[in-house]
């Protein structure tokens, strides 16, 4: 069978409906479950269970999915043409393409469930609980981007929702990851179960050394740790089958069991990443998992994307592995909507977004101050007399010292 | 010169080891001066800092057989095409892609340069070479030393882009001098321009010590001059005099030269000042000589850097200065340099020690005690 058709849908009509045909507005009242197929989806390594291979989801499920991911499509083309327009300078790595991925996690995950990964963020800033403003608004360079203005594309940070950011340096995400799965672990109440983390890096970023210290780690002491690997097949111009001698990246944790997804189908994400949580947050020690994806874009706004790669292959990626596409089958062939309804619905996306970046581009640029603010837990003030800036680090802590009148004591 | 600087460092610091440093640079200098000579005799094209890079590296791989090329798309050019076309010319099995390791580029290159093969890496972007400094600094800098001279890794070459751009934010911004400098049996090069860059990066590939040079890569596009189209090197260790003057000393290298040239110019244009502006090339060794003579005429010292303050290169600048030109100064020695903060995405343009900053500091030693 086909991954992603529907096998069965169970309706059930809401009060509220009454006799009424459903329009776009009725069918917020309209509540019904579908059971999708996504055999096939899925392959294991070290693993004597594996995910299910339906998937049931309900139609308020479904339609925020697509929300979520037409919002994050349509924010990074709005990037993209930000970018072209000069209001946006500075390195970009746009995720079009790749929201299935984000998105799945997410409805797999609970909010305390710890979340990291590299500087291509801008999505998962949106997925865990940004709005596009902000993340835009951290691209202008804005007072009121997601990190006052002061990151740029690669940082993005919610500590309410456990995420922990982007990256600039590849690879550098998994480490700290797994010191947070150390974290959730530590802090879980015995017999229940634990929250997970979840370090996501690229193709690419898969054989920098310090992964493997943390994958090391993690199976040594048995800890909650999803190491996510979303292979888009390019580390940048390499492809994987120049950079990489391993290209079936869910085995490369050796002893560590791996799971791999297609990582283009939201429901298959939601079905692997609920069955990766489930198993890690119970105690069964750490899983690789591999995501295979697709960027559209180029590595960043610099590369084209058309040197290292055919045009026909993204072109038929997108006519035939677009999760956007896919997930607006799901809907249709559940009921859950008509072709028009959601026309309708992605014209609404579109015109918040373009709302949410006018209220981006109000926001003023981060006052000066900023600039010495959060260097350390004190802030650096400005010296008074012209000085710009304190010209010393650290403090000699004169209560211990012995040099203070000279003599050791 | 650059013995006499050793001789400086012999003098404070009578270890075992210095012997072999002395001999290393020896050999460098007296090999430099030829090369030297003979590129005045060379033609000349106009050409732009990475395409002066592209050449040296041809000259590299067409005059030493044992020369490979690699490094994270460096095979395709690499970001800023500064490997472009040599996969084609030489073939993919000298100039080829690494896997996302840095500190496995910097071992390969340790490996492939310690029985005598040139390895010249690539680290992508100079904000990159820290995954690579425990290679670079422990093994890389120690080989020699550690191995009382039975091995060594001195035909590596380790390039990386750095310095601001406009635009770069925290991780495409760095100038790394510092930290590398801090490290005894590295050479840490920096050039300022298409020509010293050229010569500068084949001295570096023939130097019988490991080099990391740093391109500045606001330069690559922009910065064009007639270069000569031969073979060439330009001594390391060595600083050059840009412009001679009478009145302030201001010290500075890589990209930064063009902020401080601007500098030079403003305070002569609106206060007559006469300023001797050099370029220290090599960032270590540094050429402590030609500073000392300088200061001792004009007894005023600006040194600056896009790096931040503390603990930059210009402190050692600073400190070794005060040591020798003690009683030729005639103004506090003034340091103008990057904002003691992380390299910052909107507020570069304050972060940056710029013409006006260092026209200031300019000023102030001229004015000082009057
Ligand atoms: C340590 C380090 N080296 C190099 C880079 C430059 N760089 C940024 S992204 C990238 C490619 C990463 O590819 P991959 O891990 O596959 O992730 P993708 O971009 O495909 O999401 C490179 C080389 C970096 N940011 N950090
Ligand atoms: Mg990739």
């Amino acid at each position: 069978m086909i991954a992603g058709t529907l096998l069965r849908r169970i309706a059930t009509r809401g009060a509220a409906v009454g006799g009424r045909l459903p329009s776009v507005n009725a069918a917020r009242y309209f509540s019904s479950n579908a059971t999708f197929d996504v055999e096939g989806s899925f392959e294991t390594h070290m693993l004597d269970t594996a995910p299910e291979t339906t998937v049931e989801c309900s139609k308020e499920e479904l339609l925020e999915m697509f929300e979520l991911m037409y919002t994050m499509r349509r924010m990074e083309i709005t990037c993209d043409n930000e970018y072209k327009a000069r209001n946006i300078r500075g390195f970009c790595h746009l995720y079009d393409g790749q929201e299935a991925v984000a998105t799945g996690i997410n409805a797999a995950f609970d909010p305390e469930d710890s979340w990291i990964t590299s500087y291509r963020c801008h999505c998962v800033a949106l997925a865990r609980g940004g709005s596009v403003s902000s993340v835009v608004g951290e691209l202008f360079g804005n007072i009121d981007g997601y990190s006052r203005g002061k990151g740029g594309s690669m940082h993005f940070y919610n500590k309410a929702n456990y995420f922990f950011g982007g990256a600039g340096i590849v690879g550098a995400q998994v480490p700290v990851g797994a010191g947070s799965a150390f974290a959730n672990k530590y802090k879980s109440k015995p017999g229940e179960k634990m929250n997970v983390s979840v370090a996501c890096f690229g193709d690419g970023a898969a054989n920098q050394g310090q992964i493997w210290e943390a994958a090391n780690m993690c199976n040594l002491w048995n800890l909650p740790m999803i190491f996510c690997i979303e292979n888009n097949r390019y580390g940048m111009g390499t492809s994987i089958d120049r950079h990489s001698s391993i290209q079936d990246y869910y085995k490369m944790g050796n002893e560590i069991p791996g799971l791999r997804i297609d990582g283009m189908n939201v429901l298959a994400v939601k079905e692997g990443m609920r069955f990766a949580k489930e198993y890690c947050g119970s105690g069964n020690g750490p899983m690789y998992v591999e995501m295979m994806t697709y960027r559209y874009h180029g590595h960043s706004m610099s590369d084209p994307g058309t040197t290292y790669r055919n045009r026909d292959e993204i072109a038929f990626t997108r006519s035939t592995k677009d999760p956007l596409e896919f997930v607006k089958k799901c809907l249709v062939d559940a009921e859950f909507m008509t072709a028009d309804e959601i026309k309708d619905m992605e014209k609404k996306i579109r015109k918040d977004v373009q709302k949410e970046v006018l209220k981006a581009k109000e926001s003023p640029v981060p006052p000066h101050e900023e600039l010495f603010k959060h260097i350390f837990a004190t802030n650096l003030e400005p010296r008074s007399g012209g000085i710009e800036y304190p010209p010393h680090i650290r403090m000699p802590n004169y209560e211990n010292s012995f040099w203070i009148d000279g003599k050791k004591e | 010169m650059m013995l006499s600087s050793l001789r400086i460092a012999e003098r404070r610091l009578p270890i075992l080891g210095q012997q072999v440093v002395r001999r290393a640079f020896h050999q460098t200098v007296q090999r430099n001066s030829a090369g030297a000579a003979a590129a005045t005799a060379d033609e000349t094209r106009e050409m732009n800092l990475f395409t002066a890079v592209n050449q040296a590296m041809d000259i590299a791989l067409a005059s030493d057989p044992t020369a490979i090329i690699f490094g994270e798309d460096v095979a395709f050019g690499g970001v800023f095409r500064c490997t472009q076309g040599l996969a084609e010319k030489y073939g993919k099995d000298r100039v080829f892609n690494t896997p996302l390791s840095e500190n496995g580029i910097a071992g390969f290159a340790i490996g492939h340069a310690s029985v005598g093969g040139t390895a010249i890496g690539e680290i992508q972007f100079a904000d990159y070479i820290f995954p690579a400094f425990d290679q670079i600094v422990n093994e890389m800098a120690k080989f020699r030393y550690r191995s009382g001279n039975q091995w060594n890794c001195g035909n590596v070459v380790l390039r990386a882009p750095c310095g601001a751009v406009g635009h770069g934010g925290h991780y495409h911004s760095q100038s790394p001098e510092a930290y590398l400098a801090h490290t005894p049996g590295l050479v840490v090069v920096m050039p300022r321009s298409p020509k010293t860059a050229k010569g500068l990066l084949l001295s570096s590939i023939r130097s019988p010590d490991p080099v990391v040079f740093l391109e500045p890569k606001a330069l690559y596009r922009t910065a064009v001059e007639p270069v000569p189209t031969g073979d060439y090197e330009l001594p390391l260790g060595q600083a050059e005099v840009m412009r001679s003057g009478s009145d302030v000393t201001i010290v500075g290298w890589g990209g930064h030269l063009k902020v401080l040239e601007e500098a030079c110019d403003m305070a002569h244009g609106l206060h007559g000042i006469s300023c001797e502006l050099i370029d220290l090339q090599t960032i270590l060794p540094w050429d402590v000589d030609t500073v000392v003579e300088s200061v001792q005429k004009t007894g005023k010292l600006v040194v600056s850097h896009e790096a931040p303050l503390t603990c930059g290169f210009g402190a050692e600048v600073v400190a070794t200065l005060q040591e020798h030109c003690f009683l030729s100064l005639e103004a506090p020695i003034q340091r103008i340099c990057g904002l003691d903060t992380p390299f910052p995405l909107v507020f570069e343009k304050y972060y940056i020690p710029n013409a006006l900053k260092n026209l200031d500091a300019i000023t102030n030693v001229m004015d000082y005690g009057r």
